[in-house]
């Protein structure tokens, strides 16, 4: 490789790392049978390796099972991880308790899909931005309603629309109000998991510029969960993409756009529907076969060779490793697409 | 779809008339806060061997419509006026029997989510039958051989096996293939899809719209898709209808809506959504304010309030309708801006920024 | 599917011996704990009249005195393989099912229970079939007709079912019917099936009309909620756009989800129904096991209330068993799970 560092790309690190993730791991047990005895597990996450540098977006984007949204849950230690270590602002988060988690929940918030079931109905707007205050006993300036009122504004919405509730809301509105909720307690790092996918798209279009203009007025860094491509070009500043619970390519969105090396990404991107009728036909389409694996029982080594054109023997029986393949662009492929030309290996 | 631009534009043969012609359709149903005026006068029309992309938000009106071209909106709950022509016959004055015959025969659908849309504790082939029995006189063994073909043809693997299993057992992408089949079960005239692709993964949703494809050449059948992504209707439709609140506001073929839209609500979801085929812009242009409610529309233009052009129509979009009126080459605009202007915006102010 | 079945007859089979245990407490240990002596248990065995040492070697020949759980085995195994009873004077064989001797008739107890059984069965098998067929064809029909009149006539009939106490209707029915117009036979009428099914179902006709009330208003208010769930599925909306006709969307896809949660109220409901049911069996002099029961509380007849509990319990074990295999039958994603 032209580049020296091949490890874990310690040296292209731009700022601190906010949050650090190694070998992370979560099964879900399958019980069955008379005595219930664990047969199986669901391999929903397994062995992730990423850092999160502070104020950057890092998109994680894959297809149903590919184990993003766990992950987003393992990061907010909404579930406890099977094997492997987070690490937050030095401090390794992994299996700290509910009780001593708390206090980092100001630190980590997570913004969900679906801003109809997320909030609580029978709870006024100013109750449910407020809720942080109280959970976490802090006491604002001015008092918790000016604090949620100013919240309110800072999202778009009517600070005078405090005392109603959320089905007095459109769906836009509402996954307002849940970004309010989570800005709260001035979060560093937020989990967004889907944030936008349940939003009609000019709508779409409003929580994603939200979300930016909130990024660089409040310094925040994001973990953004999408399965939508188109979006998280938009919004990242580097992309993982997972399959299988795996992360099969992480790099710069731009390296990663222009130059998708893993076949799995080149074929994501190929299948990504785009608004424009040339497109019909002068498009080279790549088109996997069939539906992605169950992750209870991943196909071995190379867990996309199944569905995979360039699969060889060798995938089939060694896991390929994420290396850097490009400066900020690592990829785990035995036979990675869009290679650096002058490669002066061997 | 080998036509060339040229040749689209004049869509209708002559000889043979629009397969489905849809002439100021009204859906109204009546709650206790008002009347819900989902659809408001609409009028398209479908030809076989074409797809109509229908585009629009939630409470555009979109499924609404395609209910009710089906006839599925309960007896009494909807008040239905207008004209639905399926191959000349007038499905809103016809009897709820008349349309049940017609029903999976010559109109048929598949839905968002395949895995509701399936009945849990039948099996797939047993589904599949079903639709088939109900309008061909034939056995069971008959039926069964012919649900194995259709699983076959929509590219199930191992489509004898695969006939006994129940939904759960089926992938996603594999149950909305089953839908398909089932649907095509009865080789109907037209076929809608209704947010085909939604619930599905991206690689999945590439396998299932060329499969549309696919079939719809093989078939010959008429195809209204109806999505909210502009993305999926470019890759299939020959003709796009753009609703806003229960009308059309945009009429053309697909060339004609992505090249040269000239509706401002058409440009508004162009400049939402983040394009993979253009560099990145650094913002998104989204459409201001929230769709209307559909009990209280606005008088005049119903997309007024959010319309960023508003002021350039002297005030006639808060006070008159605007109709769908064909402003060249069969592109009809519903839009009080002076066309000349509208050609202007686009080309001068929204193109540039995409 | 064979470790469900497996699985679901080990839960009922644990079920049961935790009844028994229960019971058996209740009856055996409980008393002990408050205070009463071995004495004390043993003088129901012998009468008002028996002397201070009778009365003491029936609590030593009836074991009372034994530590609890080597009476629970004791118990246990006489319903395993039967017991040899020491009656004082003569000795006894009490054959398997040996839920001991009637205070009061000194006959054992579970032939009894047999035959008050198979009265309760009659009585709770021909008012289900009635309630569910009724039930069901009203929920569904109101479902279907939501708001109409007959709607709103058939739930406030279905309120108007629920609320009314069966000793209440019973007795009406009794007065009108039967005294009143001789349309039915006189209360306290059996008559085997076995015998006769016509005379059995004639007898039987006013009971189960009346137990039937009752249920018939609980299944048709249950349906009704089930159907109109099930109504608005999505693959009822295909069931249409198939072009299949209305009755076959209601019957074959729209009724066959309703059901699934009736079964398990079914199965609940039939279950403690054949326990006894108490209250329509006094109110028309039955003799079932609601009757022997209530008996056995008047008459201080342990023996008798223990054994109809235990028979009640593996009734209600018995068609949970039964409904979850069904369920299995039903629901394709259970067999696979």
């Amino acid at each position: 490789m032209a580049l020296t560092e091949t490890t874990s790309g310690t040296a292209d690190r731009e700022a601190a790392d906010l949050l650090t993730v190694s070998g992370l791991v979560k099964h879900f047990p399958i019980r069955k049978g008379v005595l219930q005895r664990q047969v199986a597990a669901v391999q929903a996450v397994d062995g992730l390796d990423f850092a999160v540098r502070q104020g950057e977006t890092l998109s994680l984007v894959g297809e149903s099972g590919c184990g993003k949204s766990t992950t987003g849950r393992l990061l907010t230690r909404l579930e406890e991880p099977t094997a492997g270590t987070i690490t937050f602002e030095g401090r390794d988060i992994s299996h700290l308790s509910e009780g001593q988690m708390r206090p980092l929940r100001r630190d980590i918030q997570m913004i969900f899909q679906d801003p109809y079931s997320s909030l609580n109905p029978r709870h006024t707007v100013g109750k449910i931005v407020g809720a942080p205050y109280r959970l976490q006993g802090v006491e604002p300036e001015g008092g918790v309603k000016k604090a949620v009122q100013a919240q309110l504004e800072l999202v778009g919405l009517n600070p005078e629309h405090y005392n109603r509730y959320p089905h007095e809301f459109s769906g836009g509105q509402r996954q307002r109000i849940g970004i309010a909720r989570t800005l709260a307690l001035k979060p560093k790092l937020i989990v967004a998991d889907e944030p936008v996918s349940a939003l009609d798209v000019s709508i779409q279009a409003q929580v994603v510029n939200l979300l930016e203009d909130l990024q660089e007025e409040l310094d925040l860094t994001y973990v953004f969960i999408a399965h939508d491509l188109s979006v998280v070009r938009h919004v990242s500043d580097r992309v993982a993409v997972m399959y299988l619970g795996k992360i099969v390519e992480i790099a710069d969105r731009e390296s990663l756009y222009s130059f998708p090396m893993h076949p799995y990404t080149v074929a994501l991107m190929s299948a990504v529907p785009v608004p424009d009728t040339r497109r019909r036909t002068q498009r080279e389409r790549i088109r996997l076969q069939g539906d992605v694996p169950s992750p209870i029982n991943p196909p071995p080594a190379c867990r996309f060779h199944t569905r995979c054109w360039k699969a060889q023997e060798v995938c089939r029986t060694e896991e390929p490793a994420l290396v850097q393949l490009r400066r900020g662009h690592r990829v785990a492929c035995h036979f990675p697409e869009n290679l650096p030309l002058a490669s002066p290996e061997a | 779809m080998t036509i060339t631009t040229d040749e689209r534009t004049h869509w209708s043969t002559p000889g043979a008339g629009p397969f489905l012609q849809v002439k100021d359709l009204q859906v109204h149903f009546p709650t206790d806060d008002g009347v819900v005026k989902s659809v408001d006068g609409l009028s398209f029309s479908v030809e076989r061997g074409k797809t109509l992309g229908i585009v629009g938000e939630s409470g555009s009106g979109k499924s609404v419509t395609s209910m009710s071209v089906m006839g599925l909106h309960k007896a009494g709950a909807a008040k239905i006026s207008g004209q639905i022509l399926l191959d000349g016959q007038d499905l809103v004055a016809a009897s709820r029997e008349e349309v049940r015959q017609l029903r999976g025969k010559r109109m048929a659908m598949i839905f968002q989510d395949p895995l509701s849309a399936m009945h849990p504790y039948y099996s797939v082939g047993n589904q599949i039958i079903e639709a088939y029995r109900v309008h061909n006189d034939v056995s069971k063994k008959q039926a069964r051989a012919h649900a194995i073909e259709m699983l076959d043809r929509v590219g199930i693997p191992e489509p004898h096996s695969r006939v006994d299993s129940y939904p759960h057992q089926y992938s996603g992408g594999m149950r909305q293939r089953a839908m398909i089949a089932m649907a095509l079960s009865c080789d109907p005239d037209l076929l809608i899809a209704d947010e085909p692709t939604t619930a599905l993964d991206v690689t999945v949703q590439a396998q299932i719209l060329d499969l549309i494809r696919d079939l719809q050449k093989e078939f010959n059948s008429a195809v209204i898709l109806i999505t909210h992504d502009l993305g999926v209707v470019a890759e299939l439709a020959d003709h796009i209808l753009v609703m806003y609140a229960g009308r059309g506001a945009e009429y053309g073929s697909a060339e004609q809506i992505f090249n040269d839209p000239e509706h401002p609500y058409t440009w508004g979801l162009l400049g939402s959504m983040p394009r993979m085929d253009r560099d990145r812009t650094e913002r998104l242009m989204p459409i201001k304010g929230t769709p209307p409610s559909l009990i209280n529309v606005p008088v005049g233009c119903a997309f007024s309030p959010r319309c960023a052009f508003e002021a350039n129509t002297g005030g006639r979009a808060r006070t008159e309708r605007p109709e769908l009126l064909d402003a060249g080459q069969a592109h009809l605009v519903a839009c009080h801006l002076p066309q000349a202007q509208r050609l202007q915006i686009w080309r001068d102010e929204i193109a540039p920024k995409l | 599917m064979l470790a469900y079945v497996i699985r679901r007859l080990i839960a009922a089979v644990g079920l049961l011996f935790v009844v028994s245990v229960i019971t058996f407490s209740i009856f055996y240990l409980v008393p002990r704990l408050a205070g009463v002596s071995a004495e004390g248990l043993a003088s129901r065995y012998v009468g008002r009249t028996a002397t201070a040492a009778t009365v003491a070697a029936t609590a030593r020949r009836m074991g009372f005195d034994d530590p609890i759980y080597v009476q629970y085995g004791r118990f246990a195994k006489g319903i395993f393989v039967g017991e040899d009873i020491d009656l004082g004077a003569e000795k006894d064989h009490c054959p398997a099912p040996c839920l001991g001797y009637s205070f009061v008739t000194k006959q054992p107890v579970f032939p009894e229970l047999v035959d008050r059984a198979k009265v309760t069965f009659s009585l709770a098998a021909g008012a289900a079939v009635i309630w569910v067929v009724f039930g069901i064809a009203v929920g569904v029909l109101s479902a279907l007709r939501r708001g109409s009149l007959f709607d709103r006539a058939a739930m406030t009939v279905a309120l108007a079912g629920v609320s009314l106490p069966v000793f209440w209707t019973g007795l009406i029915a009794l007065t009108f019917f039967s005294y009143r117009w001789g349309l039915a036979p006189p209360g306290g009428t059996f008559v085997p099936f076995t015998q006769n099914p016509l005379s059995w179902a004639h007898a039987l006709m006013l009971p189960w009309i009346t137990l039937a009330l009752l249920f018939s208003a609980q299944y048709a208010r249950l349906t009704r909620a089930g159907m109109l769930e099930t109504m608005g599925e999505d693959y009822i909306r295909t069931a249409r756009a198939k072009g299949l006709p209305e009755r076959k969307v209601v019957v074959k896809h729209g009724l066959r989800g309703a059901l699934t949660p009736l079964l398990t109220i079914f199965g609940l409901d039939f279950g403690l129904l054949i326990g006894g049911a108490v209250l329509t069996e006094s109110a028309f002099g039955l003799n079932g096991l609601g009757k022997y029961a209530v008996d056995g509380i008047r008459g201080n007849d342990l023996p008798k209330v223990m054994g109809v509990t235990l028979l009640a319990a593996l009734f209600v074990a018995l068609a949970n068993l039964v409904v979850d295999l069904l369920y299995a039958v039903v629901d394709p994603r259970v067999r696979a799970k």
